[in-house]
């Protein structure tokens, strides 16, 4: 098995460095140059400023000169925000949207799974309708609009917990973000676990676990946990990409401190190199879930092992 | 008799399927004595599976239930699930048909013997693996120790059907109940499970029921057979007796379709023509009649019920027919 | 055939869910073209008497302004009429395309449709709005390149559809009819390929139409969409998500909105596509 995950590792770095490659030369080939928000420059200021950020050499020059410095961690400066390079503001940012995306895809899992096996479990009955329409509300209505709402709610209503603002090591300006965030993925993950357990419940070898006399919660856990996780798995790296998207909306609404909104600015400015750093660290963190995810196929499934 | 292990009396389960109502089993009464090896055969559909499914409370969930089913005295059906866990899979257990999509795939074979006695004698999960161990190799499955860390996969399916004999056996049971354990094997391997069932026997004496279509596979390990049709039985007697003078037209018809290595050698296979009566349909009279040689009027408008058949030597017998055959 | 819909109609009528989702969708929609009529104010004038009004049945602004006076009931329904718009035709080109891609990939087989397949499973792992900013940043921020990413969004799924129904629709009788006939290729898939995919592809339909909805508020939210002075219900929400503390209800009556039509596309979808399932509960 240790096998089968090294081919897959050996399988990655090409991907990366493909997505490097090509996103580096779309940028490049873009219309119109770096400056061309600032008020017209004279030809002169603008030539030192292109010699100062090399882009006045050979685009292959540029090519080789960017993938030595990220082999050093460092994606370049900032065309934009003058006083930071990249690395720094990747640097900053990225710990906090991490946290927050880790807080939300953990309480997407730990709230989904169960709910999702008790609707299977008391199928048809009021609390499997009533879960599985908020499943539906969860997965219609856009972070963009929960967020809001929930601030309005217990923010400015309730007063109960802070709209916007990040203090590091607070709960409370945790909770509504993480909880936005986790709301679309949560109820995928409900539904999902309530289809495979449903199915699961009439299959051959939990009938003979029941008949073994083991209890429900063990049949549950031990017999049934496993497979009926296996959509679930499969739809972990979906749900990271769609946390990821999420956390673009919630950082710029909610004030934190994160990369998510350097994404948007990078975008709205036309800011290259920020730009280009942030795809490479969300393309990097959803090829090392793809890895994750591949490894947790194997545990779930014994069967998966034996076919590399 | 002393209290029978297993007294089923007036069992009837019914399946609700979109708003019609379905006859799986119909007023259906047996008994086993304790060590007794009884078959019940009949054809899918019979309903001789859903019989046990009702006693080990395995029914699916549209499904209704009239009648008693008691196990060692005690009242299974109307018991709370606590209580019938105790009884499932220590006492009283229940063997399957398809032994590859029976066992969980992603546990060990040891792990799915152990539980059984982590679950019912509290034992420590150390002590319950090396009973596994033990009980692996007593129903004849090589390199045991090995075996036990080897998911269900990874095993023939002769191996794995005798591992879920051993996984029944644990709790040294009063009663095994075996659904068609020979049916998903190959035919060589059958003879073995059936070699190994009656080593069991003998080494445990446990009471044993033995559910099968195949008369000829329950023919050497059976003490009684009993034969459902329709979700009724109609015929009961000693295994031999059955074998050798069957009563009732069904069961004659059905022993004329054991292809024999012994026996003439036939043009065209012998079998029974017709279908058994679809699930739903509650035929007058009896619902063997459509198909029956020995069918009359009176078999077509009144259901004949099973009564005791004078016999001079061996056990009580019953038939349900109005013209048995007698010879 | 014609027996599977209506059995499927039967089972959507007995879905009141569903139903209710439906009608809730065609009021809305059937609100933002003669909603107008009900109320005279226009979505563009300033009213500088009533700034940042609160709701009124009373007064002329039923619904409030916002913060330049603007009537917000107006406005609303302009945002959602601007985003209904731009998710229909973005649906209607991404199902055109998803269609295509996937009718051809999957009557061609063979390798075209391997290399096909592998181009469609490399673009579902890509989270769209990265390449959307990516776009953003190369060609700077234009309605022209809005309506291009929106329109990338749903064909994915809709391609493997219609090549998995195609691949068992090729290899019947009536293709092999065709194709002895000496019909063109393009003729067959046009003629006879298509016909036949048009069940699943209104069910994902219903599922991709919200998505793309959803996307386009998604982009304007950020200002990667419309932009002003144009109004989609996304920019609305912005605005509103700005004014929270003191003016709510510029967030709430765009966000209500935007919430419901996802919502009743979405019942209504589920409901379809348990309707057309052939598998029982």
């Amino acid at each position: 098995m240790l096998r089968y995950f090294l081919t897959r590792l050996a399988g990655a770095v090409p991907t990366l460095f493909i997505i490097v490659t090509i996103s580096f030369f779309l940028i490049r080939a873009a219309p119109g140059g770096p400056f061309d928000q600032e008020q017209t420059l004279p030809p002169e200021i603008l030539a030192n400023l292109e010699n100062a950020y090399g882009l006045d050499q050979p685009i292959w020059t540029q090519y080789g000169r960017y993938l030595a410095a990220l082999a050093h961690g460092d994606f370049g400066p900032s065309f934009k925000y003058k006083d930071f390079s990249v690395t720094e503001l990747i640097g900053q940012g990225f710990p906090v949207t991490f946290e927050i995306g880790s807080i939300a895809i953990l309480l997407a899992l730990m709230l989904g799974i169960p709910i999702g096996t008790f609707a299977a479990l008391r199928h048809n009955s009021a609390a499997d309708y009533v879960s599985m329409t908020l499943a539906v509300v969860g997965v219609a209505i856009p972070t963009f609009v929960v967020l809001p709402f929930l601030g309005l709610l217990f923010g400015i209503y309730l007063h109960w917990l802070p709209v916007a603002g990040w203090e590091p090591g607070s709960i409370r300006h945790l909770l509504l973000p993480t909880i936005a965030l986790a709301l679309p993925p949560l109820s995928v993950i409900a539904r999902l676990v309530r289809a495979s357990m449903l199915e699961l419940l009439s299959s051959p070898f939990i009938r003979t676990a029941f008949a073994k006399g083991l209890p429900l919660h063990t049949v549950i856990l031990r017999h049934a946990m496993r497979p009926a996780l296996l959509p679930v798995a499969s739809f972990l790296v979906p749900a990271v990409a769609s946390i990821m998207t999420g956390s673009l909306v919630v950082e710029s609404i909610a004030g934190l401190p994160g990369i998510g909104r350097y994404m948007v600015q990078g975008a709205l400015n036309r800011d290259y190199t920020l730009v280009l750093g942030m795809v490479i660290i969300y393309s990097t963190l959803l090829i090392v879930m793809g890895l994750l995810v591949d490894l947790l196929y194997a545990w779930l499934d014994p069967r998966v092992r034996f076919e590399r | 008799m002393a209290t029978p292990t297993l007294n089923v009396e007036d069992l009837s389960v019914d399946f609700t399927h979109r708003g019609t109502r379905i006859s799986a089993v119909r007023q259906v009464s047996l008994q086993v004595a304790p060590g007794e090896c009884v078959a019940i055969v009949g054809e899918s559909g019979s309903g001789k599976t859903q019989v046990f499914m009702a006693a080990m409370g395995l029914l699916a969930g549209n499904a209704s239930v009239d009648g008693r089913v008691c196990f060692e005295g005690a009242d299974l059906l109307g018991t709370e699930p606590a209580q019938l866990n105790r009884v499932r899979g220590s006492k009283l257990t229940m063997i399957f048909q398809d032994p590859m999509t029976s066992l969980t795939p992603h546990l060990k074979i040891g792990q799915q013997l152990a539980e059984v006695l982590v679950c019912h004698r509290q034992a420590t999960w150390g002590e319950a693996m090396s009973a596994a161990r033990r009980m692996l190799e007593r129903v004849r499955v090589p390199e045991a120790a090995r075996r036990l860390n080897q998911y269900p996969h990874e095993l023939s399916g002769g191996l794995r059907q005798r591992a879920m004999i051993g996984m029944s056996l644990m709790c040294d049971p009063a009663l095994v109940i075996a659904d068609e354990p020979t049916t998903a094997l190959d035919v060589t391997v059958q003879a073995q499970i059936i070699d190994l069932l009656r080593a069991m026997r003998a080494e445990l004496s446990m009471a044993l029921v033995l559910i099968s279509h195949d008369l000829g596979v329950v023919a050497g390990l059976a003490d009684r057979i009993l034969v459902m049709y329709a979700g009724r039985i109609v015929e009961n007697a000693g295994a031999a007796q059955l074998l050798r003078q069957p009563r009732h037209p069904y069961t004659a018809e059905l022993l004329k379709c054991i292809p024999s290595v012994t026996g003439p050698r036939w043009e065209r296979l012998p079998n029974l023509p017709g279908q058994p009566p679809q699930a739903g349909d509650s035929p007058a009279g009896c619902a063997f009649a459509p198909r029956c040689p020995r069918a009359a009027d009176r078999c077509r408008s009144e259901r004949p019920l099973l009564q005791a058949s004078a016999d001079t030597d061996g056990p009580a017998r019953g038939v349900a027919c109005h013209f048995p055959v007698l010879t | 055939m014609s027996s599977l819909l209506e059995d499927a109609a039967r089972r959507l009528r007995s879905n009141p869910a569903a139903l209710g989702a439906l009608i809730v969708f065609v009021c809305l929609v059937a609100l933002t073209f003669i909603g107008p009529w009900f109320n005279a104010n226009a979505g563009d004038t300033l009213d500088w008497s009533h700034v940042a009004a609160h709701p009124a049945l009373q007064s002329a602004h039923w619904f409030g302004t916002d913060r330049l006076g603007r009537d917000l009931y107006a406005r609303t329904l302009e945002g959602a009429r601007v985003s209904l718009a731009v998710g229909l035709v973005a649906s209607a080109v991404s199902l055109l395309v998803g269609i295509g891609y996937g009718a051809i990939a999957g009557y061609l087989g063979g390798r075209t449709d391997h290399a096909m397949m592998r181009i469609i499973e490399i673009l579902s792992g890509l989270p769209l709005i990265f390449f959307v900013i990516f776009l953003t940043v190369i060609f700077g921020r234009s309605e022209y390149l809005l309506f291009l990413s929106i329109g990338a969004v749903g064909w994915l799924t809709m391609a493997r559809i219609v090549r998995g129904q195609t691949l068992s629709i090729r290899r019947r009788e009536y293709i092999e009819a065709a194709v002895a006939s000496g019909a063109s290729t393009g003729r067959i898939i046009v003629k006879h390929v298509i016909p036949n995919v048009i069940g699943p592809v209104v069910v994902y339909a219903t599922l991709t139409v919200p998505q793309i909805i959803m996307f386009e508020s998604f982009l304007s939210f950020l200002g990667l969409g419309i932009q002003e002075p144009h109004a989609s219900l996304g920019t609305l929400i912005a605005e509103g998500a700005g004014e929270m503390e003191a003016a709510p209800w510029i967030l709430l009556v765009p966000g209500g909105f935007l919430a419901l039509l996802l919502l009743s596309l979405n019942i209504f979808g589920d409901g379809l596509r348990d309707a057309l399932d052939a598998t029982e509960p």
